[in-house]
């Protein structure tokens, strides 16, 4: 598997084909691409008095994927999956232990500066905007920064503010800014330039629905119009539903599934959960059809039933619930990604065999 | 006719130049602008600083004027009035040349916000110093003239007749505004290795607040302290620009003090260059 990896960098014409793309050709191979990349941390931990062991954590461990151009991939996993680590290492601003990526058709660490014009970033806990200035001066700063023509970035600034709607506030301070206006903003800032690749850290963190939505819309658009290629790490499998045409699941730095989202809710199943809050305390609700009690609390007067929306439907459910007691309240809760990696390992098929 | 030809081909020249020179000129232009206006956003700050700025001119005037009066009328140079106008001019300058310094590097490194200046395309040293010439230039009139005005109103400010210090003086102060900037930028670096940076920021604030003649001029130092400081870009700071803008180095004397600001500075900022490449090194390679 290592002899792979010298093959990407050092493949015959490769300086050549790395020129002509940092004069501009248009990539015409996949927009990212990844051998068995590797990157390990030593966690230096205090045991006793005066030593201190040392451990190697593996945060990314041997992952080989293509991006083709053009496409949106999710890259989920859990709190620590290695989902960061492996985007700085896309951006060149993190060294991988072994293996090689290429991005835009670049060496990110050597080419950290020029790829940075083909992608946009969006880190999720960080900004790239000025805390005290408005994002019209963010994006005046972020055009010089780019190198944009004057004529090019004013367009698109006013194509930005209008369809991430930022007009109302393109004025304001981005401290005073609320989180969904700030994300938004971020967003516009990542996308000033045109970049072929957006790279998106959990971008909907903390947003409420309508915010979300919005997001989506705006995002599906953008691919449409420009034909950006996406990568997005979230926690939201709504996002991944519907951005998304491919998901890639990696779990304590390794690949636990690379396909599309029905094949990954097929594998793991996507049971749903219908939390009753009922009126008065009741016996537990065992036998309601095509749904499994999972959990009685508060003497009867909470329960939960788990369902998969592929046999029955929210409203047969709660039909049957109804024959049986009072319901004073519900809410429906999607599986998250925690619990969906979880069902990746318990499920008996081997990981990686289902291919894109 | 000659007109409309003349705009018709305006843009022509201006985008082949623009393709060329303009761009480093432009990036490093929207910085300084930037640093500007986010400096311009903090008024009242800039108010309460303008103002203790010119409380503690009053204090360091007068006791300055009360040393020279004790010890006779003229201490190394300086009678009271020459005296008391350095002690004015020494407080103007701690806004533009940033006398107590930033952390906001600093802070960066150890928030992690690094990555995303080093994911941009653009030196983040040339960025950095480009915002704070910007923060400078708002800095300037705001903060340096209030302690002038109540210095001349005051005691008095002895200040030469002559505009050829003035531009020399401009020259000197706005090397200073960047030797400044090249020092705390290298303190800043020290978060690549540090978990915390008051100790060292003590030390540099000691150091520079004492050396750079931003108590009592360097001219007043016992010899040993002299040479001490002498060995130190920190005179550079607030000495010097105070000597050629007060006419005591005149010549190819002040030109000689402008040329050892250019050479410290020069040192300074390849050092930072160095050490930011370097500790970036550590962070890439070792994950921060």
């Amino acid at each position: 598997m290592t002899t792979a990896v010298p093959a990407i960098n050092r493949a015959a014409g490769a300086g050549r084909r790395t020129r002509e793309i940092l004069e501009g050709r248009p990539l015409d191979g996949p927009i990212i691409d990844m051998r068995d990349l590797r990157r390990d941390f030593t966690v230096r931990s205090p045991a006793r008095r005066l030593r201190r062991s040392k451990r190697t954590v593996h945060a990314v461990d041997g992952l080989t994927f293509a991006m083709p151009t053009g496409s949106a991939i999710g890259y989920i996993g859990a709190n620590g999956a290695g989902k960061s680590t492996t985007i700085k290492m896309i951006t060149g601003i993190l060294v991988p232990s072994s293996g090689a990526v290429r991005t835009c058709g670049l060496d990110p660490i050597h080419h950290r500066r020029q790829l940075a014009r083909r992608i946009g970033v969006v880190f999720g806990q960080r900004t790239q905007l000025w805390w005290d200035l408005p994002l019209r001066e963010s994006f005046r700063t972020l055009a010089a920064i780019h190198r944009l023509p004057e004529a090019t970035w004013l367009k698109r600034r006013d194509e930005l503010v209008d369809r991430l709607d930022l007009g109302t506030f393109v004025d304001t301070p981005v401290r005073q800014l609320s989180l969904g206006q700030r994300i938004r903003g971020e967003i516009a800032a990542a996308l000033l330039h045109s970049p072929p690749l957006l790279i998106l850290d959990e971008p909907t963190i903390g947003l409420d629905v309508l915010s979300k939505e919005r997001l989506r819309l705006f995002l599906t658009e953008q691919r449409d119009l420009h034909g950006t290629s996406l990568l997005l790490t979230t926690h939201d499998m709504d996002d991944v539903q519907r951005l998304t045409e491919r998901v890639i699941v990696v779990d304590h730095g390794r690949m636990v599934y690379d396909g599309d989202l029905p094949g990954l809710v097929g594998r793991v199943g996507a049971q749903r959960m219908m939390v009753l809050d009922l009126v008065e305390p009741s016996a537990p609700l065992s036998d309601v059809p095509d749904a499994e009690l999972v959990g009685v609390e508060a003497e009867g007067l909470r329960q939960r039933l788990s369902f998969s929306p592929e046999q029955t439907t929210a409203a047969a459910v709660l039909a049957a619930v109804g024959e049986r007691t009072e319901v004073r309240d519900l809410s429906i809760e999607e599986p998250d990604i925690e619990d969906v990696v979880r069902r990746l390992y318990l499920s008996t098929t081997p990981p990686r065999d289902a291919g894109t | 006719m000659s007109i409309a030809r003349l705009h018709r081909y305006r843009p022509t020249v201006r985008r082949s130049i623009r393709r060329g020179v303009m761009d480093p000129a432009r990036l490093f232009a929207a910085h300084v602008a930037m640093g500007f206006r986010r400096w311009s956003t903090y008024r009242l700050a800039m108010v309460a600083g303008a103002f203790t700025n010119t409380v503690f001119g009053l204090i360091k005037a007068y006791i300055t004027v009360g040393a020279i009066g004790a010890a006779g009328g003229t201490v190394a140079g300086y009678d009271a009035a020459t005296g008391a106008t350095y002690a004015w001019l020494a407080q103007a300058l701690i806004g533009p040349v940033a006398v107590f310094g930033w952390r906001e590097l600093a802070l960066r490194i150890r928030t992690g916000d690094i990555a995303v200046d080093l994911a941009r395309p653009v030196d983040p040293q040339l960025a950095f110093l480009a915002a704070d010439i910007g923060r400078a230039a708002y800095t300037f009139i705001p903060r340096g003239f209030p302690p002038l005005l109540v210095g001349a109103l005051v005691t008095g400010l002895a200040l030469p007749t002559t505009p050829l210090p003035y531009v020399l003086g401009l020259v000197s102060a706005m090397l200073a505004v960047v030797l400044s900037f090249a020092g705390w930028w290298l303190l800043n670096l020290a978060a690549f290795w540090l978990l915390d940076l008051r100790g060292a920021t003590t030390l540099y604030l000691v150091a520079s607040n004492v050396l750079s003649g931003m108590i009592v001029p360097v001219h007043w130092f016992p010899g040993w302290l002299w040479t001490v400081a002498s060995w130190t870009p920190f005179p550079s700071l607030i000495q010097t620009p105070i000597d050629v803008v007060m006419g005591h180095a005149t010549g190819t004397e002040a030109l000689g003090l402008i040329g050892t600001q250019a050479a410290w500075l020069a040192g300074l900022l390849i050092a930072g260059r160095l050490v930011f490449r370097a500790g970036a090194r550590r962070l890439v390679v070792q994950g921060g």
